[in-house]
């Protein structure tokens, strides 16, 4: 295995694309070390992008933020314009593992990870943010919502790094939120998770909604019928009880050590509906 | 050794000083396990088995031989074949011989220059395996016709037509089983399962082993008993005791878990046969898939009751595996599952069996949770059904000083009224509920132990005094031992300091268990430093030129017993000390004793949780301990012992559990899914202490570490009965279980 | 594999040292530079035992490749009493019995410090999240929170 630290963004694309062998990046790290750890992955070469300028910077840009691809989850936890804008976002980057994880661990290195329980991956599809991505063939921007493919795997061509995460502007009266279960109060991963971001029209009601589940299909869902079930609504009984049921419809779980099918299944649902009380909530709504 | 008076003032005894291993521990400076190094020490690695159950056709190890780096490679056939069944089954747990019994289990070891060269030779091992059928689970391993995991174990007292994986049975109790059962006005009986359990220690195990050409062998490890590693490692390389030497390195936590040998003997073998000193230290996955985890179980119990809450009958058949060797742990169990209660009528039956896991080893009262679980959930039961107060029934039936035990001894002094009656005067009892929320109450109990111990007490020329020991520090031992001995010699807490010795250093002792250190240990100190004040005593004698009878020890001084001893001022250990030269040298007082009196342990604890009754999860609100230690030597780590055993226990209610595939393997070998408590899952634990004195200790003490595990299980389930109203018969009740069990209930 | 050289400061003292590339940062500080006092308990990350400070942000060690230390500022336990005087937390550990096998102890220590260098009067609770990825099995962690906060108190009067 050799390690070396890119100085640009191009140069660890180059690295990337010339390696003939296995080769990973390494931000946070706290995921490609466990996996190091176990042989999970040999790879020949690692590609540390924390030194790239600007990667790890956090800078307002169009009423929203751009966000570096290194900018640990306590870097992101302690800015106070990103946690005002975009809560959910942020409460779900900072579920990320402990306090130590939370040092190292960066939102894009959660989403590349490829896991379905990714705690930052549900509020970043919920916020529609988007990735720009450096490769081979120069830049491009994407939806977090198309980066997942399936457990463990990304759509990101042999080459393509993210660079930066982009969380739009958003109205007034709008705000999101996140909830994830865990057996345990902190150290576990995520059995299931809703990420929920609203707005809200003059007369409280939700006039958009976009809701995302974790850990309940191979990949992190955005359930259209979910949101449908609340706009309009003002979370009366009802639409939280059509927002549960649209988000266990969506569910296409796995029964495994972490939890089973049916637990997770009914665990989204009571998740969604929580979680858009608080979204609702934050955004100025009142029942 | 019989109580001095229950009436002695303590001067030393029952204060809180720093425990002399503290500043190391804060400092990072404290040697463990894994931190000793010797020069041209080589890494050694362990190959393991993929598989729950195969045959081991050969094994090819040239690959790995011919690497560079490789200094070593052993499997079984570099080990004796061991006549005795006890050792050998902790030989060939060590390292598969013929057949794999379980995930995990080694099957060669290598040592090389450095982990690298060692992982990429432990690849070029080629093993050729013929996979067998398996079975993991209790209730599957004991039908006819289930895998037999090893033949020819099962003892005579097994009737014929089990499966051969019945490897032993028990029976316990007396009295009447259906004249009780027709005195109840109630009989409840219910089946139960436990998960097996790890004890979670945090230092994964380490040792490094010397061998010399000479055939003398030095062994350094984190272990709880490095007299018994010496006897289990000594008979395994085919040496005399005296020419291994054992030493015990800090220990990172054992709970029982370090009471038996894994990688050492692996390491000692690679040792000899490379020439080198090799350093093993487990990784965290083979930790779990490869030391001594608990048993699980599969039990039916049975208890009858009056309208009253008086106890008429009770029943318990328990069902144990500790994975692929037999055990005894059922016995224990057995024993203990009754042994809160004064019963006319009382019978327990038990059966090992073994399944395709690893061998288990002890964990804090073994065998006692989830027998007491099954026992205390019972008892709950009846008590709501019949609308009766549970501390009220648990007093009523409690017993005490004279019951017949469940398990046939007569009860001398022991505390469990006193718990009981502390728990109802406790304001936690009585506190207001909310909405959700539930509170529960299980007894605990268990034996404690004496055992082989050897203590050297040494006083030296300024004053001070070494205590050497032979039982590894895991919970305070240094502290409290250091405080008896200042207790009985009359001298400050800081005169004393106390070592664990090696095994060239001292007698046998005991491994560090069944809570007999500070029983066991503080006797036998106690008694060195009487031998010592005798000796002192005597040099007073000589120097005042009287008889040695006439001279006694007061407040850490030879003083004339008396006025007709003569007139002259007290002289003290260190006067005394100054002048050992010119009066028959070194002053010393040693102990060598097989103890016994060790006094049994009750303890009753309080729990209210919370359950979130749309996803399953429980969260506990508010928890107390109450528990009888005798006499507590050092307050805060007798508190230690009951807060850090509780919170083993509600790991164990309610996620803790060893997961297995259908391929009979391991699904969470690591601490991401193999889930303790941290520290924001938890409430402050109260603890209030009951100092019922043990008769068989001249200071009362009695061993405070099992107990506090044994109570959570049952007072958590009985907490979320309360709570929700459904009754949790399977552990750990995790969110996914209790929230089947609460939409199944509607 | 070729090894690597790095030059970083250690518990404020210039420290050099080669490594291969994928050899971890607590691998590092226990094998090459004699700094046993962080402990590998599960080499995931899941336990804590090997908590640093990497550049004033705490890590677990075991998570860290050895190389990413170039030119950082790595602090340990070893660091973390100046001489013969103990930090606080440390006196308050011994002095509140928040220790029992003290396997976990350095890095709940390292931990504490960086929580009240942010946080100089952290709440029970605030204290419980900061430390839950510091197991300890011996305690049940009641008198570690105790020592934190007397030690916070202590400091705060200062």
């Amino acid at each position: 295995m050799r390690y070396i630290a890119a100085k640009t963004a191009d140069e660890a694309a180059g690295l990337l694309v010339d390696e003939p062998g296995l080769a990973r990046i390494l931000a946070g790290g706290t995921d490609l070390l466990v996996q190091l750890k176990s042989g999970l992955v040999e790879p020949d070469l690692v590609v540390d992008i924390k030194n790239i300028p600007g990667i790890r910077d956090v800078t307002p840009e169009n009423g929203g933020f751009r966000i570096g691809a290194a900018v640990s989850a306590a870097e992101l936890g302690e800015h106070k314009g990103v946690l005002a804008l975009w809560p959910g976002v942020v409460e779900g980057v900072e579920l990320i593992g402990s306090t130590q994880v939370q040092g190292r661990a960066t939102m894009v290195g959660n989403l590349c990870n490829g896991s379905p329980a990714g705690d930052a991956v549900p509020g970043l599809v919920a916020a529609n943010a988007t990735v720009r991505i450096t490769g081979p063939g120069g830049s491009r921007d994407c939806p977090v919502l198309d980066i997942p493919a399936g457990p463990g795997k990304t759509t990101l061509a042999k080459g393509e790094i993210i660079t930066s995460v982009f969380l739009p502007a958003r109205p007034e009266n709008a705000s999101d939120a996140y909830l994830r279960f865990i057996p345990r109060t902190e150290m576990d991963i995520g059995v299931a998770s809703a990420g929920v971001s609203l707005e809200l029209a003059a007369d409280g009601a939700i006039s958009a909604a976009r809701v995302a589940l974790g850990a309940v299909a191979p990949k992190v869902l955005l359930v259209a019928d979910a949101a449908t079930a609340i706009v309009g609504s003002k979370l009366e009984d009802g639409a939280l009880a059509a927002l549960a049921k649209a988000c266990e419809a969506a569910c296409n779980p796995i029964d495994d050590k972490r939890g089973t099918i049916e637990f997770r299944t009914r665990t989204a649902g009571v998740l969604a509906r929580r979680a858009a009380l608080i979204a609702y909530q934050r955004a100025g709504g009142s029942k | 050794m019989p109580l001095d008076t229950p009436k002695r003032k303590f001067k030393v005894v029952g204060t809180r000083p720093p425990r002399p291993d503290g500043l190391d521990k804060v400092t990072g400076r404290a040697l463990y396990g894994a931190d000793m190094t010797a020069p041209g020490m080589l890494t050694g690695r362990i190959l393991r088995s993929p598989h729950a159950h195969a045959r081991i056709k050969s094994i090819d190890t040239s690959a790995a031989e011919a690497l560079a780096g490789v200094r070593a490679v052993i499997t079984a056939a570099d080990l004796p074949v061991l006549e005795d069944d006890f050792i050998r089954d902790i030989q060939d747990n060590c390292m598969a011989r013929g057949k794999a019994l379980y995930d995990g289990h080694a099957v060669a070891a290598v040592a090389a220059t450095d982990a690298a060269t060692a992982r990429k030779a432990l690849k070029l091992i080629k093993v050729d395996y013929e996979i067998l059928p398996h079975v993991t689970d209790v209730d599957a391993a004991m039908k006819p016709g289930a895998p037999v995991v090893q033949k020819g174990r099962t003892l005579e007292n097994v009737p014929a037509g089990m499966s051969e994986n019945v490897t032993s049975h028990c029976e316990f109790g007396h009295g009447d089983l259906p004249s009780g059962f027709a005195k109840a006005d109630k009989i409840i009986e219910r089946s139960f399962r436990t998960a097996a359990t790890h004890q979670g220690y945090i230092e994964p195990h380490a040792c490094l082993a010397s061998f010399t050409s000479d055939g003398k062998a030095d062994l350094w490890c984190c272990t709880q008993g490095q007299f018994f590693v010496r006897t289990l490692c000594a008979q395994m390389m085919g040496m005399e005791a005296s020419q291994l030497r054992v030493t015990s390195s800090e220990i990172g936590g054992g709970f029982g878990g370090k009471t038996t040998v894994f990688i050492e003997p692996v390491a000692l073998a690679l040792s000899r046969k490379s020439g080198r000193p090799v350093k093993i230290v487990m990784t965290r996955d083979e930790v779990f898939k490869a030391t001594g985890p608990t048993v699980s179980s599969s039990m039916d119990i049975r208890i009858g009751m009056t309208r009253n809450g008086r106890i008429t009958a009770g029943e318990a058949h328990l069902r144990y595996s500790g994975g692929a060797f037999p055990n005894a742990t059922i016995e224990m169990g057995g024993q203990a599952a009754f042994a809160a209660y004064d019963l006319g009528a009382v019978r327990t039956f038990g059966w090992n069996i073994l399944t395709n896991r690893p061998k288990e080893a002890a964990y804090r009262a073994p065998g006692a949770p989830m027998a007491i679980y099954a026992v205390e959930s019972v008892v709950d039961e009846l008590c709501q059904e019949l609308g009766l107060d549970p501390l009220k029934v648990r007093l009523l039936n409690a017993a005490r000083k004279g019951t017949k035990s469940s398990y046939g001894p007569t009860f001398d002094d022991i505390g469990l009224v006193a718990t009981l009656e502390a728990a109802t005067r406790h304001p936690h009892y009585t506190a207001p509920l909310g909405p959700n929320q539930g509170r529960g109450l299980s007894c605990g109990f268990w034996f404690n132990f004496g055992g082989n111990t050897c203590v050297s007490l040494n006083v030296n020329t300024d004053g001070t005094v070494g205590v050497t020991e032979g039982n590894p520090d895991i919970g305070g031992s240094r502290a409290s031992i250091s405080l008896m001995a200042a207790e009985e010699l009359g001298i400050p807490y800081e005169k004393v300091r106390t070592f664990v010795a090696d095994t060239a250093s001292l007698g046998y002792n005991d491994v560090t268990d069944g809570s007999r250190v500070t029983f066991a240990v503080g006797l036998a100190t106690i008694k060195a430093a009487r031998a010592a004040i005798r000796n002192m005593c005597a040099r007073a004698a000589k120097i005042w030129g009287i008889d040695e009878e006439a001279v006694e020890w007061i407040d850490g001084a030879a003083c004339p017993a008396g006025p007709n001893a003569g007139k002259f001022p007290p002289m003290t250990l260190a006067e005394i000390a100054a002048v050992s030269a010119e009066t028959g040298g070194p002053i010393a007082g040693h102990h060598e004793v097989n103890a016994d009196g060790a006094g049994v342990s009750f303890g009753v604890h309080l729990v209210d949780v919370e359950v979130d009754p749309e996803t399953g999860a429980t969260k506990v609100l508010r928890y107390t301990v109450f528990q009888d230690a005798g006499k507590a030597v050092h307050p805060d780590y007798v508190e230690g012992q009951m807060q850090g055993g509780a919170v083993q226990g509600i790991g164990w209610a309610l996620n803790e559990e060893y997961i297995y595939g259908d391929d009979g393997r391991l699904q969470n070998a690591g601490f991401l899914d193999y889930r303790v408590p941290v520290a924001s899952d938890l409430p402050p634990i109260e603890t209030v202490i009951l100092e019922i004195p043990n008769p068989g200790h001249p200071y009362g003490v009695r061993g405070v570490g099992e107990t506090p595990i044994v109570p959570p299980l049952a007072a958590i389930a009985n907490a979320v009965s309360r709570a929700v109203g459904v009754r949790m018969t399977e552990l750990p009740m995790s969110p996914p279980r209790l929230l089947k069990a609460l939409l199944s209930k509607g | 594999m070729k090894s690597i050289h790095v030059t970083t400061t250690v518990n404020g003292e210039p420290a050099e040292f080669i490594c291969t590339p994928d050899e971890t940062l607590l691998d590092v500080l226990r094998n090459r530079l004699g700094l046993t006092g962080s402990k590998e308990g599960c080499g995931t990350g899941d336990c804590g035992a090997c908590s640093v400070t990497v550049n004033g942000r705490l890590v677990c060690s075991c998570l860290v490749l050895g190389a990413e230390a170039e030119g950082a500022e790595i602090t340990t336990i070893e660091g973390m009493a100046s001489g013969e005087a103990l930090h606080p937390l440390q006196r308050h550990f011994i002095e509140s019995a928040a220790l029992q096998c003290g396997i976990c102890t350095p890095g709940i220590l390292v931990a504490a410090k960086a929580l009240l260098e942010q946080n100089p009067d952290p709440s029970d609770s605030e204290i419980r999240y900061w430390l839950a990825g510091n197991l300890c099995r011996c305690t049940g962690y009641d008198k570690i929170i105790n020592a934190v906060k007397s030690a916070a108190a202590e400091m705060r009067s200062n």
